[in-house]
Order: structure tokens, then C-alpha cells, then sequence
């Protein structure tokens, strides 16, 4: 029994939280994911049920340069991320140029893919299941990149106009976090489209 | 407890233009204000819902009665289940724990101020559109018409052709407004409770409500997203001519039930969550000992989460599912009473050998308790599949859900509104008008759901606008709907005593409790800021550790 206590005795010397952005991007990030979730068990639950043509494996090309293009744009956009933590603003905003051009590219080929389906095949949301199902899930995914391009677009113009430094490099990481699940979203479409759907 | 009634003008309005006022609170990225905001605008709501409730139970109230016309009868029950659901319920939860989890964990405000207005204003666009739909619901030429496909929207219903205008747009676009709206507050109150606690404030300190608001927003993130992903679905059919739903180009209609129910049940369960929340803050303090196995009933609630996950085709036993199916889902469905059942024994045993205080806040957690427990009942009896494939869409599932929603968890947002309306605003609520309120409140709500499950029994379906005398259901819906009508008088005598107590109130000062809990740290109602300086947290109770230097809990912990 000691005369004199302390109520608050043990102050903790460090005391260090995650980052808010982190935190509220894994949020959203498991959020997003159970919507596309629902959208690829759409997509498996009606494949080969649609009773009109035309059917994925007549009209569906893999898009392999241009999944390679959206994958190594993750890799760009984790280096440019890297240089900008060390000061290397330079060589930030090259790689980040290069991560939208790379997404881009990507989106460019997904429009020539649509535009192939609708006025080569005949093929719209309201064909058959397989339109209705297809559009929106990989429109869901081109929806996502869209997004993610503008913001990636609003950095870079701040960028160009040097307002980006090390001193943000947390809030672009949260960025970079945002478009490592719109690649990795990618791995599991392709996957479901044009590996299984087929 | 004095009572010199001092008529305190409201705060920021004196002498200054109410447009300035009405611009503070639109503008606000406050969370106190948004939390209230989030209270006032549910509060309204619960007001219309009841209404179009007590319309519905006044054409029940005898056979052949034609109070409305069946086409309303259709819309009022649409229209009442959304309303409660999405504009009553989640928004006065996400009120309460917007204005009490920073104040709990120490902190000034949430992780993202301007995110929390922003959800607020897209639920609040939400129930407006619902709403604006009796007027634009066929297309703006007059002939108003509200929603009429009930509040899961059974496929094929929702299609083109069974419901054309745009009344089912509307009901569409309203919950897949309000469910980004409760998705955006939903990141960020786990943002703050990861990011945003004091120093000292381990996740093992947090207070249960803090935890259990943790749940709950973890649940949103995963279930809510599948009913945006199912209303997404419902428009490009209705709008781009898709068939996902549509069952003549190969779509299906079962796969809209499991889209909604993966998203209906756990709902319950967001809804639930905190209102156990309440009890666990509340019952401690008016049994003042601190709450029974506190490890035990975290560890509850998580796994509430995820068992309730996984129990939705509960509501799909009459669709004819596979036999491993009806198996495993009735077999969920009781697994999840366990860690139910559990926390009532905690409840039960932070009571046991306590000093009960009797006051409104803890009568409403009793009955809670009691009622929770019979709900959760007849939970177990429809979860047991050829039990259920008897009464479902029946009166008996209409009093099993309502003694949920009404005897839980509107009796315990009841008890937290008398519990933290002092904090909220600066005076205690009045405790003559508290029990009369509750009496009133206990007697209507037992007098409509006790006997509702009596027609259910005896083979009432929901939803029929009209019945046959002489089936036995006669009397029976005659008391349901007298009792609907005390409800509704104890409804307005707790308005009052709101109103009442808010202008002639006596003060109540920060602590009127004796609670423990950051918040009552602080002047009611708080300062903008919060805490003039963060605390420094060494226990589960930091109130009690301050209050008694000489026996603080963190020697124990």
C-alpha cells in the first residue's frame, strides 16, 4: 500500500499511429474490392448461360501488350513514389509521366476492344448475358483507371509546377496504393474473362 | 441537482442572423455537428416512417376496412422499410458514433472532416430523393407515385416492365446514394479509431463502444458494397437495357435475393452492433461496476462479424435451395445466437451484485435486454428451415424483425438518448416525462408485437392490404394497431420532453452520471475543439483513474 500513486504512471515514450491515408485507402480498398467481388461472381455465376450469341470464345482476343502495359505501370509508379521519398524529383515526375502514359495506353486498348465488340460483332450491354456481364465488369475496372488517371493527372500538374516534394511523398503513396488495386483488380478480371470465362 | 430552469438561448444565436447560424451548420465539418445533424435528420424520418406505419395499421385495423387504397397500402410499406432502415436507423447510429468516438478516443475530430460532411450530404440527398419520388415518381406530370416493390425489390418486379416510370429509379438511386454516403463515414470512423486515439489508448483501452463502432464500420465496408454493386446491376438493366435480372434473356431473379440478403442480414447486425455498444457504455455506469469480461465480449463481436456473414440464405429458405444449403445456412444462423447469448451473460453479470440505478437510460437497457432476448428467439425458431418454410412471409417474421428493430434497437437508441442528451446539449432530459415515456413506450410496443405474432401463427401473410373477417385475426389486429397508437403518443411525449428539456432543462453540468469515459471529461456540450489538451489514457476507465488517484484501474490492468 504505497501513501502516494500516480494515476497516469506509465506514459508511453513513443506513441506513433498509422498513417490516416494508409488507413483510410485500405478502407476503401476493401470496400471496392467486394463490389467487384460481386460484379466477378456475376460475370462466373452467367457464364455460358447467355442464350443468344455472340459467346466470349468467338469474339474475345486476350489483350496481352496491354495488360503488360497496366502491370508495369505499377512498377513505375512504386519507383517514382521511391524517388520522390529520396528528393529526386526528376526522376519522380519521368516515372510518373511514364505510369500515365502506361495507364493510358491501357485504357486506349480497352477502347479499341469495345470498339471492335460493337461495331465488328454486334455486341452491346443489351445483347446477351454475356454483353450485359462483360461491359460491366471490365467498364466497372476502365471506371477505376479513368479515376485513378485523373488524380494521377492533378499530381503531375502539380508536379510540373514544383509543388511536390518529399514532404508529400505519404499522401502520394496513398495514391500509388490506390492504383496497385486497380492493376491487381486487373490480374483477377483477366483472369476471369478471358482465362475461365472462355 | 439544481433546477433553476435558466432559458439558454442555442448556441451561436444570439444576436447574430439565423442565416449565419443555418450557414455554421451546412457548412460544418464539426463532428459534433455532423453528429447531430445525423440525429435531427433521422429523428425526422423516424416521424415519417411511423407515420406511414400507422397508416398501414389503421387499415389493418378491420377486415374489409378500405382506409387506403391497396396501390398505397403498397407504396406505405416500400416506403416504410426504407425509410427506417436506410434514413432512420443507420444515419441515428453513424450520428452517434460520429459525435461520441472522437470524444471517447481523445481526439479533436475525425481522421477526414470534410469526407464526414461529404457522407452526411449524400445521405441526406439520398432520403430526399426518395421522398421527391411521390412527386417525380411518373416523371414530374402530377400523378405522383412512390416506390411500391417492397424494401428488398424482389426481381422481376424492379424491371421495365412491371414497374414503369421512375418510381423504382428512385428508389435505386436513393439507397445507392446513401450507401456511398454510409461507405465514406464508415472509412472514416475506422480511419480515426486506428489513426486518431491519445497516447495511452491501446486498442485493449478503447472503450467498448469505440470497439464495437469498430465492427460495425469494418461490416459496412464488406456488406453494404455488394447491395451498391446489386443496385448498379438494377440500373443497367433498367437503363441499358442488360439482363442480369431479367429472366427471359437467361438472367435470374434468385441471384438479386442473394445480392440483397448477402447485404439484408449482416445489415442487421450494423444495425445491432451498436446499439450493444450503448448497452455495454451504459449498464456499467448505472450499475456502477465496470463491464463483466470486457477481452470476452470484443472477441464476441468479431466474430458476430463474421459469422454473420455468412447466414443471409436464411431469408431464401422458401426459394428451394439444395438441401446443403438449407443445412448450412440454418446451421449459421444458430451458430450466431453464441456470441449473442454471450453478451447478454456479460450484461447479465456486470449487473449481478451492482448498485442498480434506476434511471430512464437504464430502463430502456433493461428492457432491451429482455426483449432482445425474445427476438433472438424467435430468430433461432425461423432459422430452423421447415419451421420457417411454414411461417415465412408471415405476420410471425413481421413480428420477429419489428420486436428486433423496435423492442432492441429503437429501445436502446431511446437509452442513449437519455444517457448522452446532456452531453449533447448542456441539459438533463426530464425523468417524470423519461418514464412515462417508457412505460407508455413498453406497454404499446408489447401490446402490437407480442400479439402480432399471433396472425402470423395462424397463417396472416405480410403484406396484404385487406383480410376476411372471421379468420381469427379479427381482434388480434384491432389490439396491434391500438397498441401502434400508444407508441405513437409515448413517441411524442419523448419529442416533447426533447424539446422541453432542451429550453427549460435544468444544467447538466460535465459529469451527470458519474460515468468514466473520455467524453464526460469535458463541459457539456463540448468545446469546438474538444480537449484543450489531449489526454494521456492509462486504463479502460481514464474518468474513474482521475477521479480516484488513490485506487486507479490502471494498477490493475
Amino acid at each position: 500500500m504505497s501513501a502516494i500513486t500516480t494515476p497516469i504512471a506509465q506514459t508511453p515514450e513513443v506513441w506513433s499511429l498509422p498513417y490516416r491515408g494508409r488507413v483510410g485507402m485500405a478502407c476503401l480498398i476493401i470496400a471496392e474490392s467486394a463490389i467487384f467481388t460481386i460484379f466477378v461472381v456475376a460475370y462466373l455465376f452467367y457464364t455460358g448461360k447467355s442464350l443468344s450469341g455472340p459467346t466470349p470464345r468467338e469474339v474475345l482476343e486476350t489483350p496481352i501488350f496491354y495488360t503488360i502495359c497496366l502491370l508495369s505501370s505499377s512498377l513505375t509508379i512504386h519507383l517514382a513514389s521511391r524517388f520522390l521519398e529520396r528528393g529526386n524529383r526528376g526522376a519522380f515526375l519521368g516515372l510518373w509521366f511514364l505510369t500515365i502514359v502506361l495507364g493510358g495506353l491501357f485504357l486506349f486498348g480497352t477502347g479499341q476492344e469495345w470498339h471492335q465488340l460493337i461495331y465488328e460483332h454486334g455486341l452491346t450491354i443489351s445483347t446477351n448475358l454475356f454483353g450485359t456481364t462483360y461491359y460491366s465488369l471490365v467498364g466497372l475496372h476502365a471506371t477505376h483507371v479513368t479515376v485513378g488517371l485523373l488524380m494521377l493527372g492533378i499530381v503531375l500538374l502539380f508536379g510540373l509546377a514544383g509543388r511536390v516534394g518529399p514532404e508529400q511523398s505519404a499522401r502520394v503513396g496513398v495514391l500509388s496504393m490506390y492504383w496497385h488495386f486497380v492493376d491487381a483488380v486487373w490480374v483477377v478480371v483477366f483472369t476471369v474473362v478471358y482465362v475461365l470465362g472462355r | 441537482m439544481s433546477s433553476d430552469a435558466m432559458a439558454l438561448p442555442s448556441v451561436g444565436s444570439a444576436g447574430r442572423p439565423w442565416v449565419e447560424t443555418l450557414h455554421e451548420w451546412v457548412t460544418t465539418v464539426d463532428h459534433k455537428r455532423l453528429g447531430i445533424l445525423y440525429i435531427v435528420y433521422a429523428l425526422i424520418f423516424l416521424v415519417v416512417g411511423g407515420i406511414e406505419a400507422t397508416l398501414m395499421r389503421i387499415q389493418l385495423m378491420f377486415p374489409h376496412y378500405s382506409f387506403v387504397s391497396p396501390q398505397v397500402f403498397n407504396r406505405l410499406f416500400t416506403m416504410h422499410g426504407t425509410t427506417m432502415i436506410f434514413f432512420v436507423a443507420m444515419p441515428i447510429l453513424f450520428g452517434f458514433a460520429n459525435y461520441l468516438v472522437p470524444l471517447m478516443i481523445g481526439t479533436r475530430d475525425m481522421a477526414f472532416p470534410r469526407l464526414n460532411a461529404f457522407s452526411f450530404w449524400l445521405t441526406a440527398l439520398g432520403g430526399f430523393l426518395l421522398y421527391f419520388s411521390f412527386v417525380g415518381g411518373s416523371g414530374l406530370y402530377g400523378a405522383g407515385n412512390a416506390p411500391d416493390v417492397g424494401w428488398w425489390a424482389y426481381a422481376p418486379l424492379t424491371s421495365r416492365a412491371f414497374s414503369p416510370g421512375h418510381s423504382s429509379d428512385y428508389w435505386t438511386i436513393a439507397v445507392l446514394v446513401s450507401g456511398f454516403g454510409s461507405i465514406g463515414t464508415a472509412i472514416n470512423i475506422i480511419a480515426t479509431i486506428f489513426s486518431m486515439r491519445c497516447p495511452g489508448m491501446k486498442l485493449s483501452r478503447m472503450p467498448l463502444l469505440v470497439w464495437l463502432n469498430l465492427v460495425m464500420t469494418c461490416m459496412v465496408l464488406i456488406v453494404i458494397t455488394p447491395l451498391s454493386a446489386a443496385q448498379i446491376m438494377l440500373l443497367v438493366d433498367r437503363y441499358l437495357g442488360g439482363h442480369f435480372f431479367d429472366t427471359q434473356a437467361g438472367g435470374s431473379a434468385a441471384i438479386w435475393m442473394h445480392f440483397f440478403w448477402i447485404f439484408g442480414h449482416p445489415e442487421v447486425y450494423i444495425l445491432i452492433i451498436p446499439c450493444f455498444a450503448f448497452m455495454s457504455e451504459i449498464i456499467p455506469v448505472f450499475s456502477r461496476k465496470p463491464i463483466f469480461g470486457y477481452p470476452v465480449m470484443v472477441g464476441a463481436t468479431v466474430c458476430i462479424g463474421f459469422v454473420s456473414m455468412s447466414v443471409w440464405a436464411h431469408h431464401m429458405f422458401t426459394i428451394g435451395m439444395s438441401s446443403y444449403s438449407n443445412a448450412f445456412f440454418t446451421l449459421t444462423s444458430m451458430v450466431v445466437g453464441v456470441p449473442t447469448g454471450i453478451k447478454i451473460f456479460n450484461w447479465l453479470g456486470t449487473m449481478w451484485g451492482g448498485k442498480l440505478i434506476f434511471k430512464t437510460a437504464m430502463l430502456f437497457c433493461i428492457a432491451f435486454l429482455f426483449q432482445f432476448l425474445i427476438s433472438g428467439l424467435t430468430g433461432i425458431m425461423l432459422a430452423v428451415s421447415p419451421f420457417d418454410w411454414q411461417l415465412s412471409g408471415s405476420y410471425f417474421v413481421v413480428a420477429h424483425f419489428h420486436y428486433v428493430i423496435v423492442g432492441g434497437i429503437l429501445f436502446a437508441i431511446f437509452g442513449a438518448f437519455y444517457y448522452w442528451y446532456p452531453k449533447i446539449t448542456g441539459k438533463m432530459l426530464n425523468e417524470s416525462l423519461g418514464k412515462l415515456h417508457f412505460w407508455l413506450f413498453v406497454i404499446g410496443f408489447h401490446l402490437t408485437f407480442d400479439l402480432m405474432h399471433i396472425p402470423g401463427i395462424l397463417g396472416m401473410p405480410r403484406r396484404i392490404y385487406t383480410y376476411e373477417p372471421g379468420r381469427g385475426w379479427d381482434t388480434l389486429n384491432f389490439l396491434v394497431t391500438i397498441g401502434a397508437f400508444i407508441q405513437g403518443i409515448a413517441t411524442l411525449v419523448f419529442v416533447a420532453n426533447l424539446v422541453f428539456s432542451y429550453f427549460r432543462g435544468p444544467k447538466a453540468g460535465n459529469d451527470p452520471w458519474d460515468a468514466w469515459t473520455l467524453e464526460w471529461s469535458v463541459s457539456s456540450p463540448p468545446p469546438d475543439y474538444n480537449f484543450a489538451s489531449i489526454p494521456t489514457v492509462a486504463s479502460r476507465r481514464p474518468l474513474w483513474d482521475r477521479k480516484h488517484p488513490e485506487d486507479p484501474d490502471s494498477r490493475y490492468e
